[in-house]
């Protein structure tokens, strides 16, 4: 029911026409921002291993906005533009199953745009993934993966912004982007200064993006030097080992911040901030 | 009543009983509107944290994607330039666009109307504050960004840098009173209007390359927003190789931004004076629909 409201929140605006090509339009804009980038400085070479690592990173973190953004913006819709998370609050529901049924609807509509974009870039601007190489089983494990870890992110943020009262709209955009940055997504974490890079070795979203790299492309994603000594199954245990510990931070985060939002009366407090 | 309250009293009835009409109404009207724009924005120093960070989050990815493609180091500054220019296209966005819808949400826009103030003069009030206040922000992003990544700076002509960036800031600014009449006539569709105007627009207009490497048609129609050849000119003006990624000559660019600030401004009184003739004739503009 949380995942159906959701979807009818974000698209009761208008036609289901002009909502998918709002959808699309933004991520394949950002995309192309990249290729264009691409293109200028290697004057067209769209061969090289540097590209797939680009644009498949770039695609795939469509998700981290989409799916942790969207669970702790759910907080800030219902409290203070839709006044009725008091009202959920007291009726006998799971509130954070609640607000991960809510992160579902940025997560069909982060999987449509992901879909274009990949799509795009496989037909036209020579993104070479050949399907018969491509290891499924590795590709929909890491992604379930990590779905469930940035939905638990996600938790975690609006566990935060139930606490806070301003600034709480900037909370998941500022996340998504510094972990765009530490997380290698468009860039070898080697580009990093090195005093900066184990920040991005402690982050689940590194392993996420450099599996799905490798399970869609193969050995042209392990072409660069951060994660090449690391086999796909040792990946993916650390990738397990870092959702589990994210995970577990995340669900007491937000129990303490639950608690402490109930115990100073937060939960309907609406600042129009 | 003492003496002194009696003089408190004289003064206070002296000041506020004076009508203001005309000319001196209109210039205090942009005053006061970008009064809290200018100063009061200020006194919320968080969000100038924000408005820096977020732009330097963008800045500092494409920033390493160039470095990690081994691009010329021109590049770098052409995104720190367009990273501290989004500000700018933000503040557009979200402050002069938006806002007369925002005002219709929280009651503002029929006080406005009924106010024997000019609705133009208002709109230049909000521009001339997010303007100011939003230079603030674009220099710390530049200051930063320059501090971060080195990038040197040789400007051939502060004349022309001065005249194309004020000119860019007019026609900008002029554009955005004239979208703040047409998303108000767009409805509760206003916030995704604005939404979807970002990364299509920075990708149009060349904000983190230069915008001649797009086809020639592309980039002369992304050239409708003036940012595009206000970005475009002040790039060959500030770096010593900026000429060879010029996609037309500054003067040119001069030109069409002077071109293009009359007929916005312009164009904006005349949607802003049939917004105010349905709002008054049919009332259905200031209507809240929340």
């Amino acid at each position: 029911m949380a995942a159906w409201l959701g979807w009818v929140i974000e698209s009761n605006w208008t036609d289901p026409f002009l909502f998918a090509v709002y959808s699309i339009v933004k991520p394949i804009s950002g995309a192309a921002i990249l290729v264009v980038m691409y293109g200028i400085v290697t004057q067209g070479n769209f061969d090289s291993a540097l590209f797939p690592y680009i644009y498949l990173g770039n695609a795939f973190y469509i998700y981290v906005g989409a799916v942790m953004t969207g669970v702790s913006w759910a907080v800030v819709d219902d409290r203070e533009h839709y006044k009725t998370l008091k009202y959920m609050y007291i009726a006998p529901i799971y509130i954070p199953l609640y607000l991960l049924g809510r992160g579902v609807a940025r997560f069909i509509t982060g999987s449509i745009a992901v879909f274009i974009t990949l799509a795009a870039g496989i037909l036209f601007l020579n993104v070479k993934i050949n399907f018969a190489e491509v290891d499924w089983l590795l590709f929909f494990v890491t992604l379930i993966l990590g779905v469930v870890m940035l939905a638990l992110l996600g938790l975690l943020l609006a566990g935060i912004t139930l606490t806070v009262a301003r600034h709480e709209g900037f909370i998941g955009e500022a996340t998504a982007g510094a972990l765009y940055i530490f997380s290698g997504a468009v860039f070898p974490l080697d580009v990093l200064p090195e005093w900066i890079r184990p920040v991005g070795y402690f982050m689940p979203t590194t392993y996420w993006l450099e599996l799905l790299r490798r399970s869609l492309v193969g050995n042209v994603a392990q072409a660069f030097p951060t994660l090449a000594n690391f086999s796909n199954l040792e990946i993916l245990g650390i990738l397990l080992g870092l959702s589990l510990f994210f995970g577990a931070v995340s669900i007491w985060v937000f129990k303490v911040c639950d608690a402490r939002a109930r115990e100073l009366g937060l939960i309907d407090r609406t600042t129009n901030y | 009543m003492n003496t002194r309250e009696s003089k408190i009293n004289f003064a206070v009835q002296g000041k506020y009983s004076r009508k203001d009409t005309g000319w001196r109404l209109f210039f205090k009207t942009i005053i006061a509107r970008a009064y809290p724009r200018l100063i009061g924005q200020q006194r919320e120093v968080s969000w100038l944290v924000f408005d820096v960070v977020m732009p330097m989050l963008a800045v500092i990815a494409y920033v390493l994607v160039y470095r990690a493609l081994e691009a010329p180091e021109e590049y770098i500054g052409f995104v720190v330039m367009g990273g501290a220019m989004t500000a700018f296209w933000m503040n557009i966005l979200w402050s002069m666009s938006s806002q007369l819808y925002w005002e219709k949400e929280q009651g503002n826009l029929a006080l406005y109307i009924m106010a024997p103030n000019s609705m133009m003069a208002i709109l230049l009030g909000m521009a001339l504050g997010g303007m100011l206040a939003t230079a603030m922000r674009a220099i710390a992003v530049t200051l930063l960004g320059s501090f971060m990544f080195g990038v040197t700076y040789t400007v051939s002509s502060y004349l022309q840098l001065f005249l194309v960036f004020m000119l860019a800031m007019i026609a900008l600014y002029g554009m955005g009173m004239m979208m703040a009449s047409a998303f108000l006539l767009f409805g509760r569709e206003a916030w995704h209007m604005a939404n979807l105007a970002q990364e299509p627009i920075f990708l149009a207009s060349g904000f983190y390359f230069p915008i001649k490497s797009l086809p020639f048609w592309v980039a002369a129609g992304a050239s409708i927003i003036p940012l595009t050849l206000g970005m475009d000119a002040m790039r060959q003006l500030i770096f010593a190789s900026g000429f060879q990624f010029g996609f037309m000559t500054v003067r040119t660019e001069i030109l069409i931004l002077a071109v293009m600030s009359v007929a916005f401004v312009v164009t904006a009184k005349l949607l802003l004076a049939y917004v105010e003739k349905i709002a008054v004739r049919e009332g259905r503009i200031t209507e809240s629909r929340r």
